[in-house]
């Protein structure tokens, strides 16, 4: 089976500083769930930035999906993240003026190929779709500023799971939410992930989620670049 | 379009701070367009004061001067012309009509003028009007006067009322004629020009208030002649005019006309083509109008650096927006193109209020102005300038827009996914 990652050789650095990300080898393989832990400053929303295509790495390879992103110019890397991966920050996850069902169909507008990934299916029907498995389909005309956190992290993981991307990265998406929501939320997001045989990539530096997952990274094991 | 609804929907959302920028772009609008349409306003009334007249006759001097005493009422002829060389010039095979005009005398203020029925038959004003009489008829005896329709209206003076007429220009002139009192016969319908400052006598009603005065003295006591005494008389002999209005038979011909009258060897005489004269004297005081227009424009710069200022300070709120954008896969162009329509939007709904703002202002105003300021503002649908200055509006804003969408831009390509607030 192919890898969903596949990093080698990878130097990242802000500027001209010194080495954010030092990384020799790091794969995954697809439709796994990877728990990827280390603490502030280790790099993990750097590395995050560089696998989605956004942080463009000095040196190495980055094959996500068996593409190399770093043989990509910068359109096509915003191209190839708009269509295979889900993305899903840490708090305020959600464009304040849009409606909530605004912000889940937002990856399908933005790019054709995801789009194309409905399968037919209207726009408006999947986000709904996604919005009950997720339980918030009552709350799809409401404003996003009227929502409590979890509501709007399970809004975020709709937006990330509409059209099903091939990639699901999280980026410390429970860490504001109270611990039993923390566990329903990650079991809604599994569920979903499972069923669209999506990758996982889940960032934490609390390891008390580890049981959760299949497999457990260690940045500052892989990254050299760590303090 | 996606972009487009992301644009309209965020300037929604930050609706108190767009409706102020939509706003100070308005009324800077409407005021580049306003003024604007006051200039035109302005320039039409001025060179529109008199039309249709192809020379100005007078006696020899400054062309303005010519034209200031003779249309705009103003300032004081230097000398008369005779009555026999008026109407030579009158009967001229290229002449078809003059408008003679005897000058120099005043009531309470206002200039009175001399002439004849060849006035009301041949004067034009505002591209072709013709003078047009509000009560009563066209003044034709000796004691008849005809006022303009300020003189009526400021003085309150109605038909039958009796005028005396002042020698001399000043507001009060201490040498009345008081012996000679005119009788109102009509009123002139308001034209918006100098003709509704004036108050219209027969050249042979001039003739009368001066017997006596032939050495530009009072009559001695007893030489006086009575009101009766010069209605007796069988005919009165127009002695001079001051200046006269020509129609050329054909146009063509105006400038060997004007020549021809320059070289006449009888009299010292000059002759202007109005429409010259005006524009000429327009382009004198014509750089004022340039300093309002700068000024107009740099209060349209100022409502667009306001837009550039709340959009580029609302970007650091904003820098969260842009990460989720980012992360959903929108390029840094998308980026970029979300605020440079966001300024656009924003200065292109500025400029259609304001431009619909000066049709409000127009249509409630232009009574008022019209009434207080005798200055016709002609409403017309938005011509090539207005068009122009919207473009251009829209231009600059489409242009300041890069300013926060290119910092925008830098934000997102190094930010990335991560926001250090």
């Amino acid at each position: 089976m192919s890898l969903a990652i596949d990093v080698r050789g990878l130097r990242f650095r802000y500027g001209g500083g010194s080495w954010v990300l030092d990384i020799p080898e790091l794969s995954l393989e697809r439709a796994q769930r990877a728990f990827l832990f280390g603490p502030s400053g280790s790099g993990k929303t750097t590395l995050l930035g560089v696998l989605a295509g956004v942080l463009e790495p000095e040196e190495g390879e980055v094959n996500v999906l068996d593409r190399d992103l770093t043989s990509l110019s910068g359109a096509q890397r915003d191209a190839f993240r708009a269509e295979h991966i889900g993305y899903v920050f840490q708090m305020f996850n959600l464009i304040p003026y849009l409606s909530v069902l605004d912000n889940i169909a937002l990856p399908v507008r933005m790019n054709a190929a995801r789009r194309a990934r409905l399968d037919g299916a209207g726009i408006k029907e999947t986000a709904a779709l996604l919005a009950d498995h997720l339980h918030i389909g009552d709350l799809l005309k409401k404003r996003v500023t009227e929502l409590s956190v979890g509501q709007q992290q399970r809004v975020a993981a709709c937006r990330a799971l509409i059209g099903a991307p091939e990639i699901i990265v999280a980026d410390e998406p429970t860490s504001s939410l109270d611990f039993d929501r923390r566990e329903a939320f990650l079991e809604l997001l599994f569920a979903e992930c499972e069923s669209a045989g999506a990758t996982l990539v889940f960032v934490s530096h609390d390891r008390t989620l580890e049981g959760m997952f299949s497999r457990t990274i260690s940045l500052p094991d892989v990254n050299k670049a760590a303090l | 379009m996606l972009v487009l609804d992301l644009a309209l929907k965020s300037l929604r959302n930050r609706a108190f701070s767009t409706s102020l920028t939509v706003g100070s772009i308005a009324l800077s609008v409407a005021l580049l367009i306003g003024v604007e349409n006051v200039r035109v306003g302005m320039r039409e009334s001025f060179s529109n004061t008199i039309s249709q007249t192809d020379l100005i006759v007078g006696a020899k001097g400054g062309t303005i001067q010519l034209l200031l005493y003779s249309v705009f009422g103003m300032g004081s002829p230097t000398n008369n012309l005779s009555w026999d060389t008026y109407r030579e010039w009158a009967e001229h095979p290229a002449v078809e009509w003059t408008i003679p005009y005897g000058l120099g005398d005043s009531h309470r203020g206002f200039r009175v003028i001399g002439t004849n029925e060849d006035f009301y038959r041949y004067y034009r004003y505002r591209g072709g009007q013709e003078i047009a009489l509000a009560q009563g008829r066209a003044g034709s005896e000796v004691f008849d006067v005809t006022l303009g329709a300020d003189v009526a209206a400021e003085l309150g003076y109605g038909l039958g009322d009796q005028v005396a007429v002042t020698h001399g220009i000043g507001e009060v002139g201490f040498l009345n004629h008081d012996e000679m009192p005119f009788t109102v016969v009509g009123i002139i319908e308001k034209t918006f020009t100098p003709v509704d400052r004036a108050v219209y006598v027969t050249l042979e009603g001039i003739e009368a208030i001066h017997f006596g005065w032939e050495d530009g003295a009072p009559p001695m006591p007893g030489e006086e002649h009575t009101h009766e005494e010069v209605l007796a008389m069988a005919e009165i002999e127009i002695t001079q005019v001051t200046s006269f209005f020509v129609g050329a038979v054909n146009r063509r011909d105006v400038l060997r006309l004007q020549r021809e009258v320059n070289d006449y060897e009888g009299e010292p005489m000059m002759a202007v083509i109005p429409g010259l004269a005006l524009s000429e004297m327009w382009q004198g005081i014509g750089y004022a109008e340039t300093g309002l227009r700068v000024v107009t424009i740099f209060v349209v710069l100022v409502g667009l650096l306001g837009m550039l200022v709340s959009l580029y300070t609302s970007l650091n709120e904003r820098r969260r927006e842009m990460a989720i954008l980012r992360a959903v896969g929108a390029g840094p162009k998308r980026i970029v193109a979300l605020l440079v329509l966001e300024s656009v939007c924003l200065s292109a709904a500025g400029a259609i209020a304001g431009l619909a703002l000066v049709y409000v202002l127009l249509s409630a105003g232009q009574p008022i102005v019209e009434a207080q300021a005798g200055l016709f503002i002609p409403i017309r649908p938005p011509g090539l300038i207005e068009l122009l200055f919207l473009g251009a509006v829209v231009a600059a804003g489409f242009l300041m827009g890069f300013v926060p969408a290119l910092k925008a831009y830098r934000t997102a390509l190094h930010d990335g996914l991560a926001v250090r607030v």
